[in-house]
């Protein structure tokens, strides 16, 4: 067994940190994806062009620099809204800087699983439900979404095992997660190989545990269909 | 922001770091895919143990954040007496020759798979009847199989390239001035909080339009749409 020289713990709190900035960003980003769908979805012209353009600039500018802009551009914009709240120093901390900028990637992609999911819909779904007199949000709450949910959950899948590998990029603005954690005990004992691979260890059962996971959930969103085998 | 001073200044120094990213995206891709050649027919090998060698690889390097692979390379390797009395030192301790090395190893994982799926994806009727006009399995696999496979593979190693571009983006944290780089650089230098993030995300989304671009026009070259429709 490798000696961690007393870092287990802040290890450990890394990865639980990290665990937590990826959940945090993957609810936030499902909103945006779901929005970002509706938006390409729409029968308004407006709508598409936000959701487009929404797509095409987060998907072409890096995840890093996203993180950074999170962090360092909002701060002018913060304190000059803080200034009337009488908090002059309001900024985004690390976390939530880095949720924010992960949810804004993530939801770019997903709202393409989403919208791939929301078309294939029959439309005789909608209208049964118009017909038996329920209102659209409940339509789209009872029989859309949850069918949207099993077409886009293998999508989805991999794009939490992206961002799950995308969290690393929070560290570059100082939060201590599985990447910080193992920096700062490569600084304290001189062994950079030993803690860069228990971190690289980490990252990889942190994968395989989600696709133990997400191998349940698909088994469970799919209960009562059959595949069809071409 | 004086625009004079950015226009006669900054802007060259920001074109500096796009050529710079250029330069290793471009280097990375086109090494990767040499190195993957080999790899991607491995894991389409129909035996298991030929196909089970570069699955721990491919693994291991798309099962962890580059930013951690990075850092493995660029202060891991020092750990080690003897790489730093070997003749590769010279190199290794070069961030730039390290970034490229990464980001090479990196994009082979990802290419491997894309090809082994092009590989698989060839349909059998085409492979068989290579072998039934008498050609050999390395004849059929250089004449039949591998050019079928380049052009269903384009489409994906044209995103593959998109992502490397994006993901060299944390090659600034082992100080490479690459656009990243540029951009930080110089925001701590003007106390520009958010000008030069955005420059950079706009030159970025110019980078990933004009790649987009090429590979249209390889596309059109090598008529893949012709093969879509089998």
């Amino acid at each position: 067994m490798i000696d961690l020289q007393g870092f287990g713990p802040s290890l450990l709190a890394g990865t639980w940190m990290t665990v937590k900035l990826s959940l945090a960003s993957v609810a936030l980003g499902l909103l945006f994806g779901l929005l970002g769908a509706a938006g390409k979805t729409s029968s308004n012209a407006f709508a598409r062009f936000l959701g487009g353009s929404y797509t095409t600039i987060v998907r072409g500018v890096p995840e890093t620099l996203w993180v950074l802009m999170a962090y360092y551009s909002t701060v002018t914009a913060l304190n000059y809204l803080g200034s009337f709240f009488g908090n002059p120093e309001l900024a985004l901390n690390p976390f939530a800087a880095g949720t924010l900028a992960l949810a804004l990637c993530f939801g770019a992609y997903s709202s393409e699983v989403f919208r791939g999911a929301l078309l294939s819909i029959p439309k005789g779904h909608r209208e049964a439900g118009l017909a038996v007199g329920l209102s659209s949000l409940r339509i789209f709450w009872r029989i859309t979404l949850p069918q949207v949910w099993r077409i886009a959950l293998p999508g989805l899948g991999n794009l939490y095992l992206i961002l799950l590998k995308d969290t690393a990029l929070v560290s570059l603005i100082s939060l201590t997660e599985i990447m910080r954690a193992a920096e700062i005990a490569k600084n304290g004992t001189k062994l950079p190989f030993t803690f860069y691979l228990i971190a690289a260890l980490i990252y990889l059962s942190l994968t395989i545990l989600v696709m133990i996971a997400m191998h349940f959930f698909e088994k469970r969103a799919a209960q009562g269909f059959t595949r069809n085998e071409v | 922001m004086n625009w004079e001073t950015f226009f006669d200044k900054w802007l060259p120094k920001m074109l500096d770091g796009a050529g710079l990213t250029l330069e290793l995206v471009t280097i990375a891709v086109i090494a990767g895919l040499i190195l993957a050649i080999p790899m991607g027919i491995a894991r389409a090998s129909s035996k298991p143990w030929v196909r089970s060698i570069p699955y721990a690889y491919i693994f291991f390097f798309r099962g962890t954040p580059l930013l951690l692979q990075l850092f493995m390379v660029y202060y891991g390797l020092s750990q080690f007496e003897a790489v730093r009395q070997s003749w590769a030192w010279t190199y290794l301790r070069d961030p730039y020759w390290c970034a490229l090395l990464t980001m090479t190893l990196h994009t082979t994982a990802y290419i491997a798979e894309i090809l082994r799926g092009a590989i698989q994806s060839v349909p059998s009727g085409e492979v068989e009847a290579a072998r039934a006009l008498g050609m050999s399995r390395v004849q059929s696999m250089l004449y039949i199989v591998l050019p079928r496979a380049a052009r269903i593979g384009l489409p994906a190693y044209s995103n593959e390239v998109i992502l490397m571009l994006k993901a060299s983006a944390v090659v600034y944290t082992v100080t490479l001035l690459d656009i990243m780089g540029q951009a930080k650089t110089i925001s701590a230098r003007t106390y520009e909080n958010e000008f030069f993030y955005i420059v950079a995300a706009l030159l970025y989304l110019a980078i990933t339009i004009g790649l987009t671009r090429i590979f249209r026009f390889i596309e059109h070259k090598l008529r893949v749409d012709m093969l879509q429709g089998r």
